[in-house]
């Protein structure tokens, strides 16, 4: 506990920083929109009124940070959950469909890991081939996936999650290769001396060794997973959802519904990873992990 | 009976191949449309039939035989080849007349293939050249049969334009539109991702050392960064293209922000990444702040900016294509896949991400080689 | 030995104190010290004795808590800013992306010689280390005594006449602790050096040492200094003579007393 105090103060005043910094570049954002009105106007506004002005525009180039948080409680907290301009609702929409990409992300890159480690042929065949494809800007996949599939008839969660797959599995895959092969020529000799089998092998020694690294890539799964159901949900066609909040904002130049959609992403995403760190913490303590 | 050596991959393989001949006709006949007489059919594979039954067997069968490895490979990889490449060629004004034994075959045929991949494995190369051009030949034939069984399925079964084109389809219009994806290309990468990235990645670099040189900020900013590294920062591209406009000046700002924190984080610990010792022996010489970061700290710190540099290179790509799905003149990588998708020219889609693949594989090993080039003192550069 | 020739390293009542999170820890409790020229002092002891954190304070590099200590006659900071001593660690700490050589200029290039003056120093130091001919070499192309040895090259570089090593050889095997040692002997017996050497080694220290200071832990402190009678040329052979035996002999009856053998 002591390194998160010696954490808290630095963050907590980088982050009020932050907020200030944010004050005034909306105020220095916003003032020209604002001249402009004031002079259509004939108004002289004293410098104090005008800087309150600049930050309560409808449109602001800039919203301040109370705006965007008024706007985030409202959408959040005061609308019915079923509405479609419930937050709530929408976060809800994209993390469903990134949760299921990615459980099916993480088994497949599981699998493939085991198979790679396992089967000389794929370790030599595929694995350079994951490794390149990690160098490729899969996501510019993601509108054909979600038209294509449209085009046959299936819409929905499932376009959006196999893009979360997608993305999601790579990370596993690398990290779990890298885990499973973690053990030390030493263990392995051990495992020799007992004769034990390939699945004995596997399940009490690679198993445990490569669980770190797992939670560590699964990190990084998630994170993946949910911009891919948030750009999954840019092309035309999706209705709910993060990424369609984002795109009608854009649209409609809602600038402050933007900022808080994105403030909304950004807890789905910092809860996700917070759940998968804690889990891993938890799998560890379990599995007699030193007390970090 | 030790001239032999049987693997189930060739065995398998025979299997599939005698159903095959057992079925019949490798694909449906059809209304020859040039013939005088109406109603006169043409068949398919009428020439080539029994010369792939044939290649299949023998190439099955002799792989079988006590022999080098290497000659096995061989002897398999002709065969595979030569079958996969009759039975595509076969199918040519067939399309989705394709019946069982056609597939049988390819099955077949794939499994020659992974049997003469799994032979290449297992060899045991001494030389320098032959390991190189193993690691390269084994993935490259995976890499083949990828795109061998995409067009022999997509032309044998006739899936639908649509929904997946043949690669031949994708090369050809690669071929044909050179001009049009070379503009974007210039448009999104010279111009967006190139001017983005080295912002980025210049800003959180020199972030990163003046984070350094005050403790209080750094105990900050790293665990902000870390977080802010899992966020989906992507979401900021709408506000950049209403600051910005559509031009490319707001993807530009798009791939600065996504690719300032991993370079921020990644240099920031790798400043630290430097041993007590050596930094007791900077001191011991009563060495200055930037001496030792320019001799000690730096150097030490290259593997880590060289991460972040290879992790920007993508997320560069990713962040200036989907910044343009929110708006673009009408030229651009992003825009071309948005647009053609609604068109429903799903080749030209293909196109665009082959040439997004290729420009991200480059970018990726231009960083690569680099930094071979500059940190070949560390273990994981010189051991591999 | 404090005579005419001012002390080298001279230590009054010092004490160092960690704060620790389980509380203070005593790792220096009142020790005095006169070093004086030429002289090859051995600290000896078990781990915690506060050996090691005595070379740094000599080497500025741990302030003490309480007490003084002077090097050449300032302060150990002082003396640290003018380069008065080169320092050899545990293990070799060559930068990996320097060739041999450059790893030898670095302190020539941070003190702002001239390149012939660095061409000439490193040429002359690895001639004394018996490097020549590696020059170009990376570290991880050497090995371990190779590269401990140009270690202490790089310590030798420019000339400072105290030498600091904190168990320089204590990862090496002993075959090539045995050179190393006979080597380390001639180079002190031909730059006439002031050399401070931290080990755990008895024999180590007999063989190498004019003086040998014995440390014991809890709190470290000095607990006996023995002169060794054994003449200045010393060949490998001398550790099997009655004297040699004696020394150590009496060496070991310290630590003993120090409660070194406790636990």
């Amino acid at each position: 506990m002591d390194t998160f105090r010696d954490k808290l103060i630095p963050v907590t005043s980088i982050l009020a920083g932050v907020v200030v910094l944010w004050y005034v570049c909306a105020i220095i954002l916003n003032a020209p929109f604002q001249r402009d009105l004031d002079t259509r106007a004939n108004e002289t506004p004293e410098i104090i009124e005008f800087i309150g002005k600049t930050l309560v525009q409808p449109k602001p180039t800039l919203p301040a940070p109370h705006q965007v948080a008024v706007n985030f409680f409202e959408n959040t907290f005061l609308r019915p959950i079923t509405s479609n301009r419930s937050l709530v609702y929408n976060a809800w929409v994209t993390l469903s469909s990134t949760l299921l990409g990615f459980a099916f992300g993480t088994a497949l890159g599981i699998i493939i890991a085991v198979g790679i480690v396992h089967v000389a042929t794929l370790d030599r065949s595929l694995m350079p081939w994951i490794i390149a494809s990690q160098t490729i800007p899969i996501l510019a996949v993601a509108p054909m996936i979600i038209v294509v599939l449209a085009a046959v008839g299936i819409t929905g969660l499932i376009p959006k999650a196999m893009i979360s797959t997608y993305l999601s599995f790579f990370p596993v895959t690398v990290g779990m290769v890298k885990g499973l092969r973690s053990p030390e020529i030493m263990y392995l000799d051990l495992m020799h001396t007992y004769n034990a089998s390939a699945s004995q092998t596997f399940w009490k020694l690679r198993v445990p060794a490569s669980v770190p690294f797992l939670f560590t890539s699964m990190k990084v799964a998630v994170a993946a997973s949910l911009v891919g159901a948030i750009v999954g949900e840019l092309p035309t066609g999706a209705v709910a959802g993060i990424g369609a909040k984002l795109l009608a904002g854009a649209y409609y130049s809602q600038s402050i519904d933007i900022w808080s959609a994105l403030v909304a992403g950004s807890i789905v995403a910092a809860l996700l990873v917070m759940v998968v760190g804690i889990a891993g913490r938890l799998v560890d303590r379990a599995m007699g992990g030193r007390p970090a | 009976m030790n001239w032999l050596k049987p693997s189930w991959q060739a065995v398998l393989a025979i299997v599939l191949c005698l159903i095959a001949v057992a079925l019949g006709a490798i694909a449906a006949p059809k209304v020859d449309p040039l013939a005088q007489s109406a109603g006169t059919l043409i068949y398919p594979y009428a020439a080539t039939s029994w010369l792939i039954f044939g290649a299949l067997l023998l190439a099955a069968l002799i792989s079988m035989a006590r022999m080098p490895s290497i000659v096995e490979a061989v002897v398999l990889f002709i065969g595979a080849h030569l079958v996969a490449w009759l039975l595509i060629g076969g199918i040519a004004g067939f399309e989705g007349l394709a019946r069982a034994p056609y597939f049988l075959q390819l099955a077949a045929a794939w499994l020659l293939g992974w049997r003469c991949v799994a032979g290449l494995s297992s060899l045991r190369a001494t030389a320098k050249w032959e390991r190189t051009a193993l690691r390269l030949i084994i993935p490259a034939i995976f890499g083949a049969w990828i795109l061998i069984i995409w067009e022999a399925v997509t032309r044998g079964a006739g899936i639908p334009f649509i929904l997946l084109p043949p690669p031949s389809a994708i090369g050809a219009r690669i071929a044909g539109s050179l001009p049009v994806l070379g503009a974007d290309v210039r448009q999104t990468i010279f111009k967006a991702v190139i001017f983005g990235y080295v912002v980025g990645s210049a800003a959180g670099f020199i972030t990163a050392i003046l984070a350094d040189r005050v403790p209080f900020l750094r105990r900050g900013l790293l665990p902000i960064g870390n977080m802010v590294s899992a966020l989906p920062i992507i979401g900021v591209a709408p506000i950049m293209v209403m600051w910005f406009g559509f031009d490319w000046q707001s993807k530009a700002a798009v791939v600065i922000i996504m690719t300032f924190f991993p370079m921020l984080v990644n240099t920031v610990a790798g400043l630290a990444a430097s041993g007590h010792m050596e930094r007791d022996l900077m001191r011991t010489y009563a060495s200055g702040y930037l001496p030792t970061l320019i001799k000690l700290r730096l150097p030490a710190a290259a593997p880590f900016i060289f991460n972040a540099l290879k992790i920007n290179s993508t997320l560069a790509l990713i962040g200036a294509i989907v910044a343009e799905f929110f708006g673009t003149p009408v030229v651009g990588m992003g825009f071309r896949i948005s647009t053609e998708v609604g068109r429903m020219n799903i080749d030209m889609v293909w196109a665009e991400i082959a040439v997004a693949a290729l420009a991200g594989s480059v970018f990726y090993g231009v960083v690569a080689l680099v930094e071979r080039a500059v940190t070949f003192w560390h273990p994981s550069v010189r051991g591999g | 030995m404090t005579g005419i020739s001012p002390a080298v390293v001279a230590a009054s009542k010092l004490g160092l104190t960690f704060q620790t999170n389980d509380g203070p820890v005593q790792a220096l409790s009142n020790v005095d010290l006169t070093i004086g020229k030429g002289e090859f002092v051995s600290f000896i002891g078990p781990s915690g004795c506060g050996k090691t954190t005595l070379l740094r304070v000599i080497a500025d590099l741990e302030k003490p808590t309480s007490g003084t200590i002077s090097v050449n006659g300032m302060t150990a900071e002082q003396a640290r800013e003018k380069r008065a001593y080169g320092y050899v660690f545990q293990a070799a700490a060559l930068f990996p992306w320097r060739t041999i050589e450059r790893n030898v200029a670095l302190p020539l290039e941070i003190m702002g010689l001239s390149r012939a003056a660095q061409a000439e120093r490193i040429k002359r130091t690895l001639d004394l280390v018996n490097l020549s001919g590696f020059e170009k070499k990376y570290p991880w192309q050497l090995s371990g005594g190779m590269q401990q040895r140009a270690s202490i090259a790089r310590a030798l570089a420019f000339d400072a006449d105290l030498l600091l090593m904190d168990e320089p050889f204590g990862a090496l095997d002993e075959i090539v602790r045995d050179h190393l040692n006979e080597q380390l002997l001639e180079l002190w017996s031909r730059t006439n050096k002031t050399i401070c050497f931290v080990t755990h080694s008895i024999p180590e220290a007999v063989y190498l040492s004019t003086r040998i200071v014995v440390m014991s832990p809890r709190p470290g402190r000095v607990s006996d200094i023995i002169e060794s009678t054994l003449p200045r040329e010393r060949p490998l052979g001398i550790r099997e003579t009655p004297e040699f035996l004696a020394i150590a002999a009496r060496v070991r009856d310290g630590l003993r007393a120090g409660h070194s053998y406790d636990d």
